[in-house]
């Protein structure tokens, strides 16, 4: 049995905005509908910009792509700000336990010092690399033109930043609060010859003047071979080195990149499947870009778990881009 | 590991946990990473010296801002299960809210790219990431708006459209072209004239108006969202302050090229508030104190304050500020005197005040208002009364860069109308001011682009060559609804029906 309350229904004049109801029909919208669609800035700019006056602001020639609709790349996840931040807050809420964990039993501080030195070495000086990725996200978020492409990426550009002090607080909690380890493990990125082609491919992302090819290189080609090798493949390997608690402190990076993995996968499909010549676009890209990654890897991956790892990374991102016609390297591994 | 037995402080903590992610690039020449940073003329001799004007990390950010979100949804929700628009004080009070979501909102979204620009523009990365940080709540704030008028919009007219309203109609090009200006510059600029001249300096005319509008006017859904924003509000406040102590410490060249920012960007930004000043007199049907009040508390004294706190680097308040000062006794009324007759052609009505209000101004307008305007309304209440409801079928001259309408009084002489001119490239420019002027006598080529409204008519681009026509195509307009004066229209019926005052059909929520 339920109770029946009583209201005063009110019968409603239109059911969404105007802009929403053109594109779904006058029906009750979500709440990312509402805050997903048509609300940049399409017309009748009134100045050029002075950094790029061959352009107007939002102008959707600032990438090599042509979409008929750049509302047509929409998020699975459905994130505006309200659900990404309740979501991530349960995220960081399962990382904190972790990491409060990690501390409060000193799991890292016990471990061997070569260990130690392996984790600020190998491990620490990608939170350069999630800077530079969080550069380009928000490089990508100020200029992409429809706002349910460049919130995706405003939400990445913070994400990255997240991910870089995550792996921060490793180093802090290896050098007891003193930033040693930090100091130490930057040293590395800028001198030791194992990071200097990852540097440089990263500061190479720094001057991409097209948005949509920065995303691809970033958040699909980039963290496609990353991302598995560096938090599954090699989670892997610090467990056979006695450093399995560290898969505690990068729980977070693989739920994140799977999380990841949905929208960037839209995305590609999407933008690909569009034209034609969206998809040579990508594809020229790809095959510019994607040697130089795997290559940029390559010395990670000879210090740790191997190159065949590397290759079967590659391999599995060929197979994930083979679905939205695009061909890297990598199908024989 | 070289041995470094101190603890870190919260502040280096912050800067490990921030900055010192960033590196000395020796692939890529740093200019070409960081190509924006040196064109406006500005020095910056050491990033290091950045100060973080509020030390939150990502996790810290994710879990407070989920938690504020909650709240936010949860009055939301109630306020449409419970009919809560039927709670206001008055149906007039949503033409507030009109104002606000074509000519605010927009704003907040253009923040959030302005701000993911200027994330990645600096060389220093203390200031990305707090740009950064107000970049991702401008889109919060974009976004918690038009779920917080969501509501409204089932209920009333001219808030369904706001967005595309924003990029056409007249009115909206002031403060679309204010936004523009800003975002078109570099980023220096940008700081100054978005963070530190309207958030810093103004954002509590824009703020406190709306807001405590909302709390007086029993709209729970709008204030909700400014509680819920204070806290954002709060850090991209501190941002504006240290951004410009920062460039004005960095290098005595600064200083001049800043004060000529401050003088444009304080006079864009008074002239943008122009239009809250009527929405607050003229558009509250519970008043919250009006715009001359809320004006001496928080530009006379507050700014006055802070530009004192200023001198000591060599920075002079705002070139115009007595004007303004002057003008808080006439804007709001020569613009809602304007707005009315302009009406046919807005998303939101206009009126009459009732006497109560009439006499709530001669109390706070002792010196002008019986005296310049109390007549006008006399004389066009007894026009409406005669069935003749003034409509000016003329189009306004804008002024070329603040854009409203030259309808503004010279300093001092209250009839005088402030109008100036000039002739650039053999092109006659009219502005509505000195200010004005002088802001497009320093950059010539970037206001002559200007896309201004009535021009844009006269020359046929807006899809009509009538009024009638732009305002139904090119503007989205619904002729009869949104338009026209608030007595008799849709919304006023509505609204006696929702109060009992006319019988009218139950089941039907509109005329």
């Amino acid at each position: 049995m339920t109770i029946e309350i009583k209201t005063n229904s009110v019968e409603p004049i239109r059911q969404t905005y105007g802009h929403i109801a053109r594109r779904f029909g006058d029906k009750p919208a979500t709440r990312y509908q509402e805050a997903s669609y048509d609300l940049e800035a399409k017309t009748n700019f009134h100045y050029r910009p002075q950094w790029d006056p061959d352009y107007e602001l939002n102008d959707e020639r600032r990438t090599a792509i042509r979409m008929e609709d750049w509302y047509a790349v929409t998020d699975p996840r459905q994130f505006y700000y309200g659900a990404y931040v309740g979501n991530r807050a349960k995220m960081q809420e399962a990382a904190e336990t972790s990491y409060g964990f990690c501390d409060k039993r000193n799991l890292l501080t016990r471990l061997p010092e070569e260990t130690r030195t392996m984790l600020l070495r190998l491990l620490v000086p990608l939170r350069h690399l999630e800077l530079g990725a969080n550069m380009n996200n928000s490089k990508i978020a100020g200029e992409a033109t429809a706002t349910t492409v460049s919130q995706m990426h405003i939400y990445q550009a913070m994400d990255r930043l997240g991910i870089g002090q995550y792996l921060s607080r490793i180093a802090l909690m290896i050098d007891g609060t003193t930033g040693a380890g930090l100091d130490e493990s930057k040293g590395y990125w800028m001198d030791d010859a194992l990071w200097q082609p990852m540097r440089k491919l990263v500061e190479d992302t720094l001057v991409v003047q097209d948005w949509f090819e920065l995303t691809l290189i970033q958040n699909v080609l980039m963290d496609g071979l990353l991302f598995p090798l560096v938090y599954e493949k090699m989670d892997q390997w610090w467990e056979e080195q006695g450093a399995e608690d560290v898969s505690m402190l990068t729980e977070f990076m693989r739920d994140w990149y799977k999380d990841s993995q949905r929208w960037t996968n839209a995305m590609v499909k999407v933008v690909a499947g569009e034209s034609e010549a969206n998809l040579q676009q990508l594809q020229t890209w790809a095959d510019q870009w994607e040697p130089e990654i795997y290559n940029a890897l390559k010395p990670l991956a000879e210090a740790s778990v191997g190159v065949e790892a590397l290759d079967e990374v590659r391999a599995q991102l060929a197979t994930r881009l083979k679905k939205f016609g695009l061909n890297t390297q990598g199908v024989s591994a | 590991m070289a041995v470094k037995n101190k603890k870190l402080n919260l502040k280096d903590k912050y800067q490990y946990l921030t900055r010192d992610m960033a590196w000395e690039p020796s692939y890529q020449k740093k200019e070409d990473i960081f190509p924006d940073e040196q064109f406006e003329g500005i020095k910056i001799t050491d990033w290091s010296q950045w100060e973080d004007p509020f030390r939150l990390t990502m996790d810290a950010y994710w879990k407070y801002q989920a938690e504020k979100e909650k709240k936010l949804y949860a009055i939301f929700d109630a306020f449409a299960q419970n009919n809560g628009h039927q709670n206001i004080s008055d149906a007039r009070y949503v033409n507030a809210l009109k104002l606000f979501l074509t000519g605010v909102s927009p704003l907040e979204h253009a923040a959030f790219q302005g701000y993911a620009k200027v994330g990645r523009q600096f060389s220093g990365a203390g200031a990305r990431v707090a740009c950064q940080m107000q970049a991702i709540d401008e889109l919060r704030h974009s976004q918690t708006q038009q779920h917080a008028m969501s509501h409204y919009n089932k209920h009333f007219n001219g808030l369904h459209d706001a967005a595309y309203m924003h990029d056409r109609v007249w009115f909206l090009s002031v403060p679309k072209s204010f936004f523009d200006d800003a975002r078109s510059a570099g980023p220096f600029e940008f700081l100054t004239a978005i963070s530190f001249s309207f958030e810093y300096v103004l954002t509590n005319l824009l703020f406190v108006p709306f807001m405590s509008g909302a709390a007086y006017n029993g709209d729970m859904a709008t204030v909700t969202f400014g509680f819920s924003a204070q806290s954002d509000e709060a850090r991209h406040m501190t941002l504006g302050l240290e951004v410009i102590k920062f460039i004005l410490e960095q290098h005595e060249d600064n200083v001049p090229i800043v004060q000529r920012w401050i003088d444009k960007w304080f006079w864009r930004g008074f002239r943008l508030l122009s239009l809250v000043s009527m929405m607050m007199d003229y558009m509250l049907p519970n008043k919250v104190m009006s715009w001359a009040e809320a004006w001496e508390v928080y530009y006379e004294q507050n700014g006055g304050a802070l530009f004192k706190d200023l001198e000591r680097y060599g920075i002079r308040p705002p070139k115009y500020q007595d004007v303004a000062n002057d003008a808080k006794h006439h804007l709001s009324h020569q613009l809602w005197t304007t707005f009315y007759q302009y009406s046919q052609a807005t998303n939101f009505h206009t009126w009459i005040p009732e006497k109560e209000e009439m006499d709530w101004m001669s109390e706070k307008y002792p010196e002008t208002f019986d005296k310049y305007y109390r007549p006008r309304y006399e004389y066009l209440a007894k026009e409406a009364a005669a069935g003749r409801r003034f409509y000016n079928n003329t189009l306004p001259q804008l002024c070329q860069v603040c854009q409203v309408p030259t309808l503004f009084t010279e300093m001092g002489a209250p009839t005088k109308l402030s109008h100036r001119q000039l002739v650039h490239e053999g092109e006659r420019y009219h502005f509505c001011s000195e200010a004005c002027c002088d802001i497009f006598k320093d950059e010539p080529e970037k206001y002559v682009q200007a896309w201004l409204p009535v021009h844009q008519i006269y020359q046929g681009n807006c899809e009509g060559a009538d009024v009638e026509t732009v305002v139904q195509k090119y503007y989205h307009i619904n002729i009869g609804e949104d338009n026209f004066e608030y007595i008799g229209s849709p919304d006023h019926k509505h609204w006696l029906s929702i109060k009992g005052q006319k019988p009218a059909d139950q089941s039907k929520d509109a005329a």
